[in-house]
């Protein structure tokens, strides 16, 4: 049996003036139903162009998108650009990062919930109403009944947040592709949403797709960390694989990075030099070697040739794009990296 | 140890909207009577969320914005209400570095000439002439002094941010509030950016009031940290205090909050969740202000407000501390 989300070979690339921007490259992965797959990266990695394909966004527009994108086994990417609409809502939806931007101010959140509903299911709008209530009682919102009539600015930010959740699962979709559903959000508050997105994936059994900077977020949620630099995907395993025993040197510097609430605050942070390169001239060979501390330990090869994707010591499920030897990967991970984390 | 800054009761009330022609203006209640003390040196972190009023305390303290009452006490001369040119020579020892490193560098100018602002409008002329300190200021904040005649938008976020520290650096100030200097930036280019205040602030002797809504960012970089609550200080304690022993019920939840990064941490945490979100400035609860998502408020706490009371080292408004 296939799996409910396949990607296979995804390219996203931009035509402007400057030349083509290869925004996302050769990306594949699968996704269950019940499971969240958390993909990380840095601004301009490509994982926001990657939600956008799948949901089918990039139709109409001067993308240039290849490969496959099965969703129960039907290719969102051959599909016209009508076929997508009936399904985008339906059987996928997506909650942004900013609420106060993607939902309407001249609308109340009551009518963008019931419109959202009233497209996919012959209903009356009483009806459509009733459903926008239990939702927004759903995800927690006090007084469902009156605040149904509120307008987005009368929300604070987390209920805007509960609101476009709540618009989101409307149709029960199957897969849901949350884009750093809490960065805007205060931790007190970020906390809240984690917890009701969990809740709603075991009640609903959806396929999320998380998207975020954030390690301690997907680390809290997913199963499994797909991490982006520069288009590709780098590495993919498990949460525990990713965050405890990772193979790639971009992801020892994020952790190693990453200031925390345990550990030695005295110590200075082990920055990573340099900045995330520009995807219009993307370092040749591995786009991360000239960042990475460790190319001498590899030579040449680096900046030759990209390295492929390949799965580790740890197992068939554990992949990771790197040149370096995989005994001398873990050498480098247990003496170097791990007793700085 | 002597204090470069002292503020006693500040406060500031923004006008809100009218709800009719003869009505009374809303109050927002911003920053309502604040008292802490920065000395010579050292490293304060101001930690809280949205709307609870850090910000609008880093404008106050660098008299950006004009206070409502209290008082500001700078390097012993009271700033509260001084002239923006009764300021200026002040501003020689305090300087702010913002959040937005993309709206706080002026686009149509060099960056010699942004490093370079604090001298000219100072009126003054660094040893050595103006282009040799910038560039020198650039090195300090590890930038290629060539690019002196670069325009911002040939720079990344953390290279634009790194202009606005240099820029903060110019007069070498006794104080600079960083108000969420780290927050734009990509996790990679944050550790660089805080290790190089960090240097500045050991290197150059330079106290710090760094404004920032993340514990864990504040951790690596603050002596002492204070958590704000709509528009107060709730608890100030030393670092290692704070994030040990959390006295006012807030920081603990405020600490149990931050997601855990090791997958199997995570359940031997306390999880603390707190309902709601923060009350509107507009109309803050009566007494104390976290009481109305807090587990432990009884019919005192809608009564009277807490006061900050010193309780071992930390100084917290509760009434049922930990």
């Amino acid at each position: 049996m296939s799996a409910f989300l396949e990607v296979k070979d995804l390219c996203v690339s931009f035509p402007t003036e400057d030349g083509v921007v290869r925004a996302v490259d050769n990306l594949s992965f699968t996704l269950e139903k019940g499971k969240t797959l958390g993909i990380v990266g840095e601004s301009g990695s490509g994982k926001s162009v990657t939600s956008l394909a799948i949901l089918g966004l990039h139709k109409g527009s001067s993308a240039h998108v290849t490969g496959e994108i099965l969703i129960d086994g039907q290719d969102i990417n051959a599909m016209a650009e009508n076929e997508v609409q009936s399904l985008r809502g339906n059987l996928m939806s997506m909650i942004f990062q900013d609420a106060l931007a993607a939902l309407h101010p001249y609308y109340t959140v009551g009518n963008q919930i019931e419109e959202a509903y009233l497209v996919h299911n012959k209903v009356s709008k009483a009806v459509a109403k009733k459903r926008a209530i239990e939702m927004l009682d759903r995800v927690g919102i006090p007084d469902p009944h009156k605040r149904v009539d509120d307008y987005p600015h009368q929300f604070s930010g987390g209920m805007r947040q509960r609101a476009m959740i709540a618009m989101a699962l409307s149709c029960n979709p199957s897969l849901l592709i949350a884009d750093e559903p809490t960065t805007a959000l205060d931790v007190t508050v970020q906390a809240q949403i984690i917890d009701l997105l969990r809740d709603l994936q075991k009640e609903f059994n959806t396929a999320i797709i998380l998207i975020t900077h954030d390690l301690g977020v997907v680390s809290e949620t997913a199963d499994d960390i797909l991490l982006m630099y520069a288009g590709k995907e780098i590495e993919f395993g498990t949460v525990r694989e990713i965050l405890q025993k990772p193979h790639h040197p971009y992801a020892w510097g994020l952790l190693s990075s990453i200031p925390r609430l345990t550990g030695n605050p005295d110590k200075a942070l082990a920055a990573i030099p340099g900045t995330p390169p520009s995807l219009i001239s993307v370092p040749s060979g591995c786009a991360f070697h000239p960042r990475c501390s460790y190319v001498s330990r590899v030579g040449q090869a680096c900046s030759a040739s990209i390295p492929e994707l390949a799965p580790t010591s740890a197992g068939a499920h554990h992949l990771v794009r790197c040149h370096l030897d995989s005994t001398i990967r873990e050498n480098i991970f247990n003496s170097e990296v791990a007793p700085n984390l | 140890m002597t204090s470069i800054l002292k503020v006693e009761g500040l406060t500031k009330h923004f006008p809100g909207s009218k709800h009719s022609l003869f009505g009374k203006r809303d109050l927002i209640q911003a920053v309502d009577g604040l008292s802490f003390d920065v000395a010579a040196g050292e490293a304060i972190g101001l930690v809280g969320e949205s709307g609870c009023g850090k910000s609008t305390t880093g404008r106050l303290i660098t008299r950006l914005l004009e206070p409502t009452a209290g008082k500001i006490e700078f390097n012993g001369i009271d700033i509260t209400h001084l002239s923006n040119a009764q300021m200026r020579p002040i501003r020689e020892d305090l300087q702010i570095i913002f959040q937005d490193p993309y709206a706080s560098l002026n686009p149509r100018h060099t960056v010699g000439t942004i490093v370079a602002s604090p001298f000219r409008i100072g009126g003054i002329t660094p040893e050595g002439g103006v282009k040799k300190r910038v560039q020198e200021l650039l090195e300090i904040v590890g930038l290629n002094p060539e690019h002196y005649n670069r325009y911002p938008h040939e720079f990344s976020g953390g290279q634009r941010q790194r202009i606005g520290i240099a820029r903060a650096l110019a007069l070498r100030p006794k104080l600079i509030v960083a108000d969420e200097p780290v927050s734009a930036l990509d996790v990679s280019i944050q550790a660089q950016v805080i290790n190089l205040l960090k240097d500045l602030q050991t290197q150059f002797d330079i106290a710090f009031i760094f404004i920032a809504h993340d514990l864990a960012v504040v951790r690596h970089f603050a002596q002492r940290v204070a958590v704000m609550y709509l528009g107060d200080i709730v608890e100030i304690a030393d670092r290692d205090t704070l994030y040990s022993k959390p006295k006012h019920p807030y920081t603990k939840a405020l600490l149990s909050a931050v997601p855990e990064v090791d997958p199997d941490a995570i359940g031997s945490r306390e999880r603390i969740r707190l309902t709601g979100d923060v009350p509107n400035p507009i109309n803050p609860p009566s007494g104390c202000r976290f009481r109305t998502r807090c587990w432990k408020a009884q019919d005192i706490c809608a009564t009277s407000r807490p006061q900050l009371l010193q309780i071992g080292s930390s100084q917290v408004a509760c009434h049922f501390p930990e």
